[in-house]
């Protein structure tokens, strides 16, 4: 049978406030164990939470960023069980009445294509502690410096259809918070964490099958593999007639594999009621307005301005939209420059290519995107050819500073002086006999490659400086 | 010197006529005189309290004196002190030593007041009796053989046996004003939110306040000026303006109307306290209120909404307590269950324990519905009730409790009769509102409490309703035998 996979995604996102959402601990990630944890998030007797207002404002930016409606009185619910890196037995979540409601954004296949991916609801929460059970024998240690941490928990309707999509929506979700500057999207770091609900159905079928959740899948090479394994799992299953589980398994990734985590007949009852210490959230649509005022352009929008204003293709506008450092740098060299074509080239290719080879980021880019722009500008105005312009390039990143004093004082001024070329061309032309009375003798097909010999030689005495067009004249002349 | 009031404590400290040290030192001596018969005090840290009284003396001395400067005051035991054991009554909490102060600590400090010590209470101030504490029942200064009532029977106890000029309590469901009434004693349970919840060990936290135990309602009032308002850590606390509750105490009652619910006079009603509440009243008739009477309508609701609601919250309060981070944790846990299970085992007490048990239930998967949004959307009746009333009286009067201070273990092995006990105070706290109980006569020598009950934030309007009272009547005066003997 032809089985279709149903694939939903709920990722909890760390949000890049400076201190916790009910506590005023730092969220510095990497700080030594229990070293940002207060009485609050030690859940010490008495001790009560309180909201911070960014974690509001992050969360409505990101609604406001996908079209959702923003729930305007939402209600912190717990969410009780009980784990030693969860201090006070119930998490602060929401349940009920979500600040985020359903909204949708959009997502660009392999293939060039978008789709429009429905979110149901996200919702605020803090996160747990970690248990570390590797560094004590016999025992478990807890640290508690990430108890409380903001997280927005983002939950996508299940409208994805393989691994591929699940990637892309990732991407594009991590595009979006970055542009937000909600969360720094640090993988890596747990700022996104991703859990899968998967399911399968024969192909063309409406009703939903049964689904298994995948937990904590943290980059997007391991949600790929991981779907891949679980669609296998599963399609094998049920070809062999038998019946898929409900149940939440983790992915393994050494292993790559996805095995059982616990079904959910034993799950816990998480006696779900409204935080009697917390006031409803109750936002006016001043505060909204406010926020909105301060979204930049996003990444959907931005791509699609890349093409229709610069004629870039969906692949360059893609690329060049994936974060505001990387477009804002972008826009200013095509600005500088006024070619935005060729800017979008070089910064893709010199520009992310240098970047990539230091590891550097565009916080300590050694290269101004007015000089790179200047840089264009003189191989536009056959100042230098491309070539050389990639060398002046590479002694910019160096330092040696800007394109035109680089030119300067290297002597790389492309020579467009027919007097000075005429002297090399002759001198190419009475060293070079024997092609000479080739090209003379040839048809004009075969003169065509001559010429390339001859422009060669001259390119090789000028050091690269001479104005090919100028030397493409005067062969031309000289040669008959 | 022990048969003064805070205010005159206050009088006195001020004209140098005796110092903090020696106002201290007295009420220590009569703790470790007197207590062995009351048992009111949990913790008691006669260094610290004397320490402090010096420091209090030298500020008066340079003319330095905050409100409360040099007075010692008892606290309940929910209250986390820094540096001072915080056992709330249990087992749990017997080792737990906070480093931090509780807000309404850290104002009494401010105000200069010298912490005395800490009282007994029902463990997690879940009881009406004091007998589920830990360390043992407090007793009852006018018949050791009572119970004080509870669960701030300890700071009554305290008040009333002349071992604290003033104490504080916490009133989740009457837990102020029950204690009050049994003991002799004026106590005040605030307004939900008037008074920060910051650093009170929670039992159920949209019913939880804390307030004042004293002789009269102008120390009260001293108390309260000390404790109210808003606290930026505590997201449910007020920021509606607080008053000086001194300044209206004087108030003519003069054309203020008090409601007499039916449902506070009926069936349950034991005849001799109805008595004299009855007498109370026409003591108020007297100085210019008049009586109307209103009805509760939903009253008979609200023993059963309260004990949803109240465990549902405490049994995810008291999650915490886990023997991971603090407090008690079993011997030798052979793994994660066993460490919860034993832990909680051994260190909650039955009544703790029934109530998490309760509380759990109503907030399960399938139950949820039909217990606890049920409980709460009864709960909203319960406050209309009163709002309704309050467009016809000013205030509501009637008894504290439906009969006075009861036999120690007459109701231990009975929790709905002891649940019963709360059905005059209970509806107060479902309702957010202010409520106090006032002495307010005898029976059989054991005191009585009338119970006066407020709009939202109308504290002011209580106190001075209580204090008039106080000034045509002498209940708030006597004294019990017992504390006759020890130092004076």
């Amino acid at each position: 049978m032809q089985w279709e996979s149903v694939i939903g995604l709920e990722v909890h996102l760390q949000l890049a406030t400076k201190s916790k959402i009910f506590s005023g601990s730092p969220t510095t990630f990497g700080a030594e164990p229990n070293t940002q944890a207060s009485a609050v998030d030690l859940a010490m007797p008495g001790m009560l939470p309180v909201l911070n207002e960014q974690a509001v404002c992050f969360a409505v930016k990101f609604g406001l960023g996908i079209g959702a409606r923003i729930g305007k009185r939402s209600v912190f619910d717990r969410k009780n069980y009980f784990y030693p890196d969860l201090p006070k037995g119930y998490q602060i979540s929401q349940f009920e009445a979500p600040i985020v409601g359903q909204g949708s954004f959009e997502i660009l296949m392999a293939d060039g294509n978008t789709r429009s991916i429905g979110i149901t609801r996200a919702h605020l929460e803090e996160d747990a502690g970690k248990s570390l059970h590797e560094d004590f024998h016999g025992q478990t240690g807890i640290d508690l410096n990430r108890a409380g941490t903001p997280l927005l928990e983002i939950v996508s309707e299940p409208e994805l259809r393989n691994a591929a999509e699940a990637v892309a929506y990732l991407k594009a979700l991590h595009s979006l918070v970055r542009y937000l500057g909600i969360s720094d999207g640090n993988m890596a770091e747990g700022s996104m964490r991703c859990d899968v609900n998967i399911s399968l159905r024969p192909a063309g079928s409406e009703t939903l099958g049964t689904r298994a959740e995948i937990k904590n899948v943290n980059s997007f090479r391991f949600v790929e593999k991981a779907i891949r394994h679980e669609i296998e799992r599963q399609s094998a299953i049920l070809e062999d007639g038998g019946k898929v589980v409900q149940e939440t398994r983790l992915y393994d990734a050494e292993r790559d594999e996805t095995r059982a985590m616990r079904s959910k007949e034993v799950a816990n009852d998480y006696r779900y009621f409204p935080e009697p210490d917390l006031l409803p959230v109750v936002i006016d649509d001043d505060y909204i307005e406010a926020i909105r005022s301060t979204l930049p352009e996003l990444p959907t929008d931005k791509r699609r301005r890349f093409t229709a204003q610069f004629g870039l293709s969906k692949y360059d506008a893609d690329v060049l939209s994936d974060n505001r450092p990387l477009a804002d740098y972008f826009e200013a060299v095509a600005a500088a420059c006024g070619d935005a074509k060729i800017a979008a080239n070089w910064v893709q290719v010199e520009l992310l290519g240098q970047l990539n080879r230091d590891a550097r980021s565009f916080d300590n880019c050694p290269v101004s995107a007015a000089d790179l722009g200047s840089l264009i500008r003189r191989i536009l105005d056959h100042s230098i050819s491309g070539k050389i312009a990639k060398q002046v390039f590479e002694a910019m990143w160096q330092g040696a500073g800007s394109a035109d004093a680089i030119i300067e004082a290297r002597g790389l001024q492309q020579v467009s002086d027919s007097g000075a070329l005429e002297t090399i061309v002759d001198q190419v032309i009475s060293a070079n006999a024997a092609q000479v009375q080739q090209y003379l003798d040839a048809d004009e097909a075969k003169r065509k490659k001559l010429t390339g010999f001859f422009v060669g030689q001259v390119m090789q005495l000028s050091k690269g400086q001479a104005n090919p067009q100028v030397v493409n004249d005067l062969l031309a002349k000289k040669l008959v | 010197m022990h048969t003064k009031s805070v205010a005159q404590l206050v009088k006195g400290l001020r004209k140098r006529q005796f110092s903090s040290v020696e106002v201290t030192r007295t009420y220590l001596d009569r703790i470790a005189a007197l207590d062995s018969q009351y048992n009111s005090f949990i913790t008691v840290d006669e260094a610290a309290a004397l320490a402090a009284a010096a420091t209090a003396d030298k500020r008066l001395a340079a003319g330095d004196g905050a409100a409360l400067t040099g007075i010692p005051i008892a606290h309940k035991d929910i209250f986390c002190t820094d540096g001072m054991r915080t056992s709330c009554g249990s087992r749990m909490l017997d080792n737990f030593v906070p480093p931090y102060d509780a807000t309404v600590i850290q104002r009494f400090r401010t105000a200069g007041a010298v912490l005395l010590g800490k009282t007994n209470m029902d463990e997690f101030a879940m009881g009406s009796s004091t007998e589920s504490s830990f360390y043992g029942p407090a007793r009852n200064p006018w018949n050791t053989e009572l119970v004080p009532g509870g669960s701030s029977g300890g700071s009554a106890a305290a008040v009333a046996g002349l071992l604290a000029p003033a104490a504080t309590g916490t009133d989740t469901g009457g837990s102020i004003r029950q204690p009050a009434a049994f003991c002799g004693i004026t106590g005040l349970k605030p307004t939900y939110g008037r008074v920060s919840r910051l650093g009170m060990v929670a039992f159920a936290s949209s019913l939880d306040q804390a307030g004042p135990m004293a002789h009269s309602a102008e120390d009260c009032a001293l108390l309260l000026n000390i404790m109210a308002g808003h606290d930026p850590l505590d997201s449910t606390s007020s920021t509606a303006a607080t008053t000086d509750y001194c300044a209206t105490l004087g108030d003519s009652l003069a054309g203020l109307r008090i409601g007499l619910p039916a449902e506070y006079f009926g069936e349950g009603l034991d005849a001799a306290t109805g008595e004299c509440i009855s007498f109370a009243l026409k003591e108020l008739e007297a100085l210019g209120a008049t009586l109307v009477e209103v009805t509760l309508p939903h009253s008979a609701l609200t023993i059963p909404t309260y004990y949803i609601i109240a465990p549902a919250e405490a049994s995810t309060n008291l999650s915490r307590f886990d023997g991971v981070r603090y407090g008690y944790r079993c011997e030798h846990p052979v793994d994660l269950h066993d460490l919860y299970t034993r832990t909680r085992q051994e260190g909650f007490g039955d009544e703790v324990k029934r109530r998490i048990l309760v509380g759990t239930y109503a907030l399960s998967a399938g139950y949820y519905d039909a217990y606890y949004k049920k409980a709460q959307q009864v709960r909203r009746l319960i406050k209309q009730d009163f709002m309704d009333c309050f467009e016809q009286v000013d205030i509501i009067a009637g008894p504290t409790t439906p009969g006075p201070a009861f036999a120690l273990g007459a109701k231990s092995n009975d929790p709905i009769a002891m649940y019963l006990e709360d059905v005059y105070t209970l509806a107060v706290n479902l309702a957010g509102l202010p409520g106090m109980s006032v002495p307010a006569g005898f029976v059989d020598n054991k005191p009585v409490g009338l119970q006066l009950i407020g709009r939202h934030f109308d504290e002011a309007r209580l106190l001075n309703v209580a204090h008039r009272f106080q000034q045509g009547t002498q209940w708030h005066l006597r004294t019990p035998d017992s504390v006759q003997g020890g130092p004076k």
